[in-house]
């Protein structure tokens, strides 16, 4: 038995310890916002914090999921979250939108640790996260903006 | 009121038309329906398509009582936004608040919805003319509403935004109100319908939202934005259901291999399997059908996986034949030497032989492109219930008939009884147009009577079966007279076609690749010779966003520059010298048979439009400023998709190869405008892809094996990899019929990157990716 605790609720499950934590949010959990791109912590697409911390889900072993886990279901309560949030729409960054949850989640997880990042930094912290639509300038322009530092850059 | 600048449609030409509503001359459909619109005839655009095109409100719009605005989509949003767009074409033209506007996802259903296969960059400009038409119906017929309601005559009453009012009294009545009285009233003849002009717009058109960098002005809600920055909105594998079966397939590693034996003894040991299969193969040609394998079936997707990792199979190579022995270098090779000798010529003019025997200077290059996946981020998958003599698909797919078609045949049901629900696409870029994975699912859910199997693809089995990028080889020659001028111009294209896919290997390129950036090269040279020489398939062949004119744009763009140095010219003051005159270009006069598609009357090849978005581009980049030493400027352009694209980008090359993309600058013109807003954003994912095509992305293979599996070694863009700016240069050019935005974007992206590495270094690229090529 496995005890998670996402977003604030607490969640006993029956699965094996050595499941990947993307699966049991998603087809376990019925989550999902949490999006399976590649399996092994290449594109991102799975980003989930684990006490504030992004990490990737795919390769995490729900064992090993000790602690808070938030995704991306949880953002719009969040006072950083939601502003990426709105930052993404405003700048209209989605195009398929299908990894832009995980893009969120690790923008958040930056701005948390580091509130006003210097371009440099963002693209650093980003470089994990794969879109294929090619969304990358506005990302970077929407972490910007939510930080409070628009066209700084 | 619109009644005394009345433009006829059956009089005038289409061009002079939109010319006319240009200049706020308010559109009514002629008296006689027989002159098309842009893209309506018959023999040509939307009305050639399977399933041509509708324009019947009650198909496309619904009106509830609570002044809720329904707006069916029949295309498949993948990224380009078409939930949004097309929904605001018909939302802007009906007068709906775009607050109380809805969309519904049409299900696969041509003769309902006409034309949804979304491929070819033609959602846009197939149906905006259709979707225009259903909702100022919906709009007369709500105005014949409230006359009938207020007695008074229908052309008192006008539409504002989300209501009609009676203006000599100053009633009104909302959309809501008036919706159970309009319901009743039959569609308005088609002749009656009279469009907004221009003036009346609130959305066609308008430039809203992030223009280069500056947010210049909110833009409208995009339909699906806040589902997905909330983790809400439901791509293929997010449909909910409480009886889910979770499978994955193992698929032969060489196309055209099958299953011999298998021992599935310890993956029904893993915890969840549920059961081990056996799926058949259609052989080869593959076409939309499954390449065969075992499946793995399971209570979730790890379980599966996890299965699928336990098999032992026993691969017949024998029965792949000469694929099992596909190798990428060996193949490269082969079409190198075959680009030395003749091939089929599929067009030519002037004495080609004697003008390179007579030439000054003569250069010759070749050119090489590889095999890539498209590599959507939401890896293929698809959801199959199949009850009761009745199938329901959930997936997401770019050609929905296309699945509604081929999962009923596999099936063996009517096509009436196989639903195709269409999920949002986490990206497509002619992946999804190709179902096999609906057929696949299928071909599983025949097995689990009334229960839903969901097939999902792993990042691995896109990248080992993708429906690849054809390789291309490709040979140009020219001759230079004594100012550098070219005076002929040969080109051999060699890859194999997507026409393999379907029908024993043709070994040429059919006539629709041929027709993508190859035969319709618009240079002026006197002397010219297009030959496609034979390359067999060996693997599955397929549409890759943009397609041919990938390889085609990427020789011609690089050997153009090539020409230019030769000839000591500046490249730009060359390549405009080179396209000759300002002048229309009617396909067929460039042996292409094909156009797009579309009316070549509409659309010819127009050497201005060109020469317009080079001269934006260059002029925008600040094309012949001085640079420091590592930094170059690199030109590219192309037509296709009826649209013209040219590029500028920026590059410094520092001392150890590394590259950093300073700035793109692409100018863009696709005639009339729809939603600017998401043509910038097009051209903006179009670039990074485009660099990534350039730069990064290979799939190699060996005795018939993909040789990548996963991101670490199919490399894609990534944020580091991105230009520092890119910035969109729309060319506005309302009154030419609309051109595409998904696709054109693309070809010139390599061959300008290209271009300005060698502007930087002086190293030419003739092989791509360039990889690691600028080390040392």
């Amino acid at each position: 038995m496995a005890t998670l605790t996402i977003n604030g609720e607490q969640h006993e499950l029956d699965v094996p310890d050595n499941m990947p934590l993307l699966w049991v949010i998603r087809d376990v959990l019925g989550m999902k916002g949490t999006k399976f791109g590649c399996g092994m912590s290449q594109c991102g697409a799975c980003t989930v914090h684990l006490n504030g911390t992004a990490i990737r889900s795919c390769v995490t072993p729900v064992s090993a999921a000790t602690g808070e886990i938030t995704t991306i279901e949880a953002m719009a309560d969040d006072p950083i979250g939601s502003k990426v949030q709105q930052a993404w729409l405003d700048l209209g960054v989605a195009q398929c939108g299908y990894c832009q949850g995980g893009q969120i989640m690790n923008a958040t997880a930056l701005l948390k640790k580091t509130p006003k990042p210097e371009t440099g930094e963002i693209v650093d912290a980003m470089a994990g996260n794969l879109c294929r639509c090619g969304t990358y300038n506005r990302i970077l322009a929407a972490i910007e903006r939510a930080s409070g530092q628009e066209g700084e850059a | 009121m619109r009644t005394n600048d009345r433009l006829l449609l059956a009089n005038v030409s289409r061009r002079r038309l939109l010319m006319g509503m240009a200049g706020g001359s308010a559109l009514v459909l002629a008296a006689r329906w027989d002159m098309p619109l842009a893209s309506e005839n018959a023999q040509f655009g939307a009305g050639a398509m399977p399933g041509g095109w509708v324009d019947d409100p009650n198909v496309f719009i619904q009106i509830d009582s609570d002044g809720t605005v329904t707006i069916v989509n029949n295309r498949s949003e993948m990224g380009q936004g078409i939930r949004t767009s097309l929904v605001m074409v018909g939302a802007d033209e009906l007068g709906a608040d775009w607050d109380q506007v809805k969309v519904r996802q049409a299900e696969g259903d041509h003769s309902k919805y006409g034309n949804q296969n979304t491929d070819g960059s033609r959602s846009m400009r197939h149906w905006y003319e259709p979707m225009r038409r259903a909702a100022a119906a919906a709009r007369l017929m709500l105005e014949q509403a409230a006359a009938s309601q207020w007695g008074v005559p229908v052309h008192e009453v006008k539409t504002q935004v989300h209501k009609v009012v009676h203006q000599p009294s100053g009633k009104e009545l909302g959309f809501g109100e008036l919706a159970s009285r309009a319901r009743e009233l039959e569609v308005p003849d088609r002749n009656a319908l009279v469009l907004k002009q221009d003036n009346e717009l609130r959305f066609i058109g308008k430039e809203t939202g992030l223009i280069n960098g500056k947010l210049e002005s909110p833009h409208p809600k995009a339909i699906d934005g806040e589902d997905i920055v909330t983790g809400r909105a439901v791509y293929g594998a997010d449909v909910p259901f409480d009886d889910l079966l979770y499978a994955v397939i193992a698929r032969p590693p060489v196309y055209g291999a099958t299953v011999r034996s298998f021992d599935d003894a310890e993956a029904l040991k893993v915890r969840g399997v549920e059961k081990v299969l056996k799926v058949e193969g259609t052989g080869q040609p593959a076409g939309f059908s499954p390449l065969g394998g075992v499946a793995v079936v399971a209570s979730n997707t790890w379980a599966a996986m996890e299965g699928k990792k336990a098999l032992k199979i026993d691969w017949n190579l024998e029965s792949a034949g000469e694929n099992a022995g596909y190798t990428s270098i060996a193949y490269r090779q082969s079409l190198e030497k075959a680009a030395q000798s003749p091939g089929k010529v599929v067009r030519h003019h002037g004495d080609l032989d004697r003008a390179l025997e007579s030439a000054d200077k003569r250069i010759s290059a070749t050119y090489y492109m590889p095999h890539m996946a498209q590599a959507p981020m939401e890896p293929p998958v698809a959801t199959v219930r199949i009850k009761d003599g009745k199938a329901e698909v959930w997936a997401p797919v770019q050609n929905p008939q296309a699945t509604r078609d081929t999962v009923a045949q596999r099936l063996g049901l009517d096509t009436e009884n196989v639903t195709v629900h269409v999920t949002l696409l986490g990206g497509g870029f002619g992946r999804k147009s190709k179902p096999d994975f609906a057929n696949e699912a299928a071909s599983i859910a025949e097995l689990f009577n009334g229960r839903p199997v969901r097939l999902q693809w792993s990042r691995e089995d896109d990248i080992h079966h993708a429906y690849f990028h054809a390789v291309s080889v490709d040979h140009l020659e020219a001759g230079l007279d004594g100012d550098g001028n070219a005076t002929g111009w040969l080109h051999r294209t060699l890859s194999p076609s997507i026409g393999s896919l379907f029908a024993p290997d043709p070994k040429h390129k059919g006539e629709f690749e041929l027709g993508m950036g190859f035969n319709t090269m618009p240079f002026d040279v006197p002397a010219l010779r297009l030959e496609n020489p034979p390359a067999p398939a060996h693997v599955r062949i397929g549409w890759f966003r943009s397609v041919y004119n990938l390889p085609h744009a990427w020789a011609i763009q690089s050997f153009a520059h090539e020409l230019a140095v030769a000839a000591g010219r500046d490249h730009r003051d060359y390549v405009l010298d080179l396209l000759g005159p300002d002048r229309e270009i009617h396909n067929l006069t460039v042996g292409d048979g094909w156009n797009y598609g579309e009316n070549p009357d509409l659309y010819p090849i127009d050497i201005g439009r060109m020469r317009a978005v080079i001269e934006r581009a260059t002029s925008e980049a600040g094309w012949g400023k001085s640079v420091q030493e590592g930094r170059g400027l690199g030109l590219a352009f192309h037509h296709s998709f009826v649209s013209y694209t040219a590029i500028v980008f920026e590059v410094e090359v520092d001392d150890q190869g590394g590259l950093t993309i300073l700035q793109a600058d692409i100018a863009f013109d696709c005639g009339k405008q729809a939603n600017p807003e998401r043509i910038r954003s097009q051209l903006e994912g179009a670039c990074v892809m485009g660099i990534g095509i350039a730069l990064q992305s290979e799939v190699t293979f060996k005795d018939g094996v993909a040789q990548q599996d996963n991101f670490d070694n199919y490399l894609i863009p990534r944020m580091p990899d991105a230009p520092k700016s890119i910035r969109v240069h729309l060319v506005d050019n309302p009154q030419e019929a609309m051109g595409g935005v998904g696709e054109p974007g693309l070809p010139p992206v390599a061959p300008a990157l290209c271009n300005a590495i060698y502007a930087a270094t002086g190293k030419r690229i003739r092989r791509l990716p360039v990889g690691d090529q600028l080390k040392g």
